[in-house]
């Protein structure tokens, strides 16, 4: 236990003492980006946690939960678009409910005619009734919508809530979505929910990307609000830049021309205001990190824990103490699929843009697992610290291997094929590190850096 | 009677043919899949990686080919140079299984944790096709692109529906009905396909009559490096080679396996059919069909397709989630050889 407090410790210390080391190699900007994306990572990675450290449950449609947040994002904040409300908004509530209906129907036929081979076929006809019906009134409303003002909106918009509210709210999307795909394929094998968790997350991807009428798809949502100020508003707030002088006292003091201390100051507030903005969204973030820590931690060593811990190792002997499986595996697969539609949310709301066409697989599912694997499975804080550590090196690693190419490659000319080759295939070079840090870590330390604590009380 | 031909040649030209190339890739890649579930008892990630491999190394060595100047006359290239991409493939997924995977099967750690270091694997194959041959389109295909032209069919027939047919997809069928052939006589009839067999459905008892399980498992790969590797450099060949696609294969071949019941080879194969007839036949906009067919007042207005092809995956998933409720253990029982 005592070596095990130390190597937290050690390594809280180290990431540190990495974000400082970029914030004085190469830039204070960049090391609070990646602070927030860290922060980020985190968040998701903690919510995966606890599916595979508490549960043993393999989700690996991440990057679906991850838009959804996205999604939430895009319809709290942005400012409704009333022109497409009375376009088509009545025809899109209408199919809503007609789904909504038919998904009611469906699932009272099945508990009706529980052994009734016929159910499948009735099954069946209702739901393409209902999608004949749907379509009927679908199509027409979705075309009047995307008609209005289409190079700037041509969707519904959101509500123009504060997109903090957002953070709340994708947790909730991702959360009804893993409840569905959860009630189909928990209980069946494990590797049928990776699976299945692959194929909705490339579905949610796929709406995201045609729907237009729902946050104008590959068409992009920019302009997101800011739940911090903005820069140029900071440049020209009086207590800012009073601030800014007060902080550079020592620096500003020693020049002495007019016109070149107006210049300085100008430059210093630029930079600072950048920064600021930054170091406001990492303490955002880190409120929500803390929060959520608290709360798993609390969990984790919770009787609902310990439950979770003993159904994970033995699931056939947790069944047999009457503990059903399958909803606890559902309760926690919605618990951790929600926190990671918070971090989506999150994620949205730092780039104040929603690009659909930029959820890829390897970065948003299996780059989190690799961080989850090396943290350590079952520890949140281990969790945490892969988080940070792996979007660090999947930041710095272009960096990295390009000075390794270089020094490997200094004995050949500049205009060398091989020597160019190497360098234009950089950004890959990331891949092969992240892959080979896995493979490693799950070998020779399977645990992860921080080993899940196993308390016997 | 004409509108009738018309209307078949339409959806032989558009579904049939098209649906029996990509569900030949998909079985192939399917079977692999199944293989090393059934014998390695995982579920391989990687294994889009390891056809994009095997697809990579075709290119490369049809490169060195062409500018050699040898070539098959009518036949692709490639297809000289497929038995040299078999064999890097095959030696890839030794590797990988020397280094990665033999440990966690003599650990005998879950199921899920090798499918996990199968991600990694994924990673590391991912970059390596990216670092040498970038992640850009490659077409690779030579020789004669028509067996028949829709021009030249309509000379023929004088039917107003034209039916073009790629040498690519006739090829894709032969070597996958061979390649079939090959790996269930191997299971039927050798004595070390009915020993893999026999690991397959027992370990245990199959350890215990003698079998040589490393014999097995080198077999396994064997074979799904082959499987690989054909699979990828036939889907490369009739699409055009496009690294990160592969990735994006991984689902449907997945769903193959599974609605076959996984771990069943003939149920691999179904299932990559049905995949592939499903997703094309809900993809595809049947208004001319219906024009062909229909008196000109009931023709139709829209482009009665089902579904738009962005949504393809959601088809495979759909079918994956019925077969998942009605009988989980696929069309045909999983989980043998």
């Amino acid at each position: 236990m005592i070596t095990s407090k130390r190597t937290e410790i050690l390594s809280i210390l180290i990431m540190s003492l990495l974000l400082l080391f970029v914030g004085f190699m190469q830039s204070w900007s960049l090391s609070f980006s990646i602070l927030n994306m860290c922060i980020i990572s985190a968040i998701m990675s903690m919510g995966i946690n606890m599916q595979w450290g508490y549960a043993g449950i393999f989700n690996v449609g991440i990057m679906g939960f991850t838009a959804l947040g996205g999604l939430a994002a895009v319809l709290v904040s942005h400012a409704p678009i009333n022109e497409a409300w009375s376009a088509g908004g009545m025809g899109i509530m209408i199919s809503f409910l007609v789904i909504v209906l038919i998904s009611l129907i469906v699932y009272w036929v099945n508990k009706r005619f529980k052994t009734n081979k016929k159910k499948y076929w009735i099954i069946t006809l209702v739901i393409i009734i209902g999608l004949i019906l749907v379509k009927l009134v679908y199509h027409p409303s979705v075309e009047a919508i995307e008609a209005v003002n289409p190079t700037l909106t041509g969707f519904l918009g959101g509500m123009g809530l504060p997109i903090i509210f957002s953070w709340i709210v994708g947790g909730l999307f991702a959360a009804g979505v893993a409840f569905a795909i959860g009630k189909i394929t928990l209980g069946l094998r494990s590797d049928y929910l990776a699976i299945a968790t692959l194929g909705i997350s490339e579905i949610i991807i796929a709406v995201l990307k045609s729907e237009e009428w729902l946050a104008r798809g590959v068409k992009n949502v920019v302009g997101l609000k800011r739940p911090v100020p903005y820069e140029i508003n900071l440049q020209q707030t009086e207590w800012f830049i009073s601030a800014v002088q007060y902080f550079n006292q020592s620096y500003l003091l020693d020049i002495v021309d007019k016109l070149e201390y107006e210049k300085v100051l100008n430059q210093l507030v630029i930079e600072s205001s950048i920064i600021f903005v930054k170091i406001c969204y990492a303490v955002l973030f880190f409120i929500v990190l803390l929060t959520i820590l608290y709360l798993a931690n609390k969990a984790q060593v919770s009787p609902w824990g310990r439950m979770m811990r003993a159904i994970r190792d033995n699931e056939v002997s947790a069944n047999a103490m009457g503990k059903d499986v399958v909803r606890r595996h559902l309760q926690v697969f919605v618990i951790g699929s929600g926190v990671v539609g918070i971090a989506g949310a999150m994620l949205i709301t730092l780039d104040s843009i929603f690009t659909p066409v930029s959820f890829q697989p390897l970065r948003y599912t299996f780059l989190i697992w690799i961080m989850v694997i090396v943290g350590g499975s079952g520890n949140n804080l281990g969790a945490i610290l892969g988080g940070f550590i792996i979007w660090f090196a999947w930041i710095e690693a272009a960096p990295a291997s390009q000075f390794v190419i270089n020094i490997l490659t200094s004995g050949l000319e500049d205009n060398n094929t091989f020597k160019i080759h190497l360098l234009n295939s950089i950004p890959y070079f990331r891949y092969l590190i992240m892959g080979t840090i896995l493979l490693l870590i799950m070998r020779y330390r399977p645990k992860g850096i921080l080993p899940e604590k196993i308390r016997y009380s | 009677m004409i509108d009738i031909f018309n209307a078949i040649v339409l959806l032989t030209n558009f579904i049939f043919i098209p649906a029996i190339t990509y569900g030949s890739q998909l079985a192939l890649g399917a079977l692999g899949i199944t293989f090393i579930y059934g014998i390695l008892r995982f579920a391989n990630f990687s294994h889009g990686e390891f056809m994009s491999f095997g697809a990579m190394s075709c290119i490369l060595v049809t490169w060195f080919f062409q500018s050699n100047n040898i070539n098959l006359g009518y036949l692709p290239t490639a297809l000289l140079a497929l038995p040299f991409a078999i064999l890097s493939t095959i030696i890839l997924s030794l590797l990988f299984n020397k280094f990665v995977f033999s440990y966690y099967r003599i650990q005998r750690s879950a199921p899920v944790v090798i499918a996990m270091a199968s991600i990694g694997v994924m990673f590391v194959i991912n970059a390596i096709i990216r670092i040498v041959i970038g992640p850009n389109d490659i077409k690779f295909f030579d020789g004669q692109k028509f067996i028949i032209k829709a021009k030249q069919f309509k000379n023929m027939t004088g039917l107003s529906e034209g039916l073009a047919l790629k040498s690519t997809q006739v090829i894709t069928v032969f070597i996958t009905i061979f390649l079939l052939f090959l790996v269930f006589w191997f299971l039927q009839k050798t004595k070390t396909g009915k020993s893999m067999r026999a690991f397959s459905d027992n370990e245990d008892l199959a350890l215990l009559s003698g079998i040589n399980p490393s014999k097995v498992v080198f077999i396994t790969w064997l074979i799904v490096g082959t499987l690989a590797c054909v699979a990828g450099t036939l889907y490369g060949l009739d699409k055009g080679y496009k690294p990160f696609t592969y990735l994006g294969l991984v689902l449907p071949i997945f769903a193959a396996a599974i609605v076959g019941g996984i771990g069943n080879p003939i149920g691999a194969v179904v299932g990559g059919y049905t995949i592939a007839f499903s997703e094309i036949m809900i993809t595809y906009a049947y208004k001319k069909f219906f024009k062909y067919l229909l008196p000109e007042s009931l023709e139709p207005t829209g482009m009665i397709q089902l579904l738009s092809t962005d949504y393809k995956f959601a088809v495979s998933f759909t079918i994956l989630v019925i077969v998942l409720l009605v009988r989980p253990s696929g069309i045909f029982k999983g989980r043998t050889l």
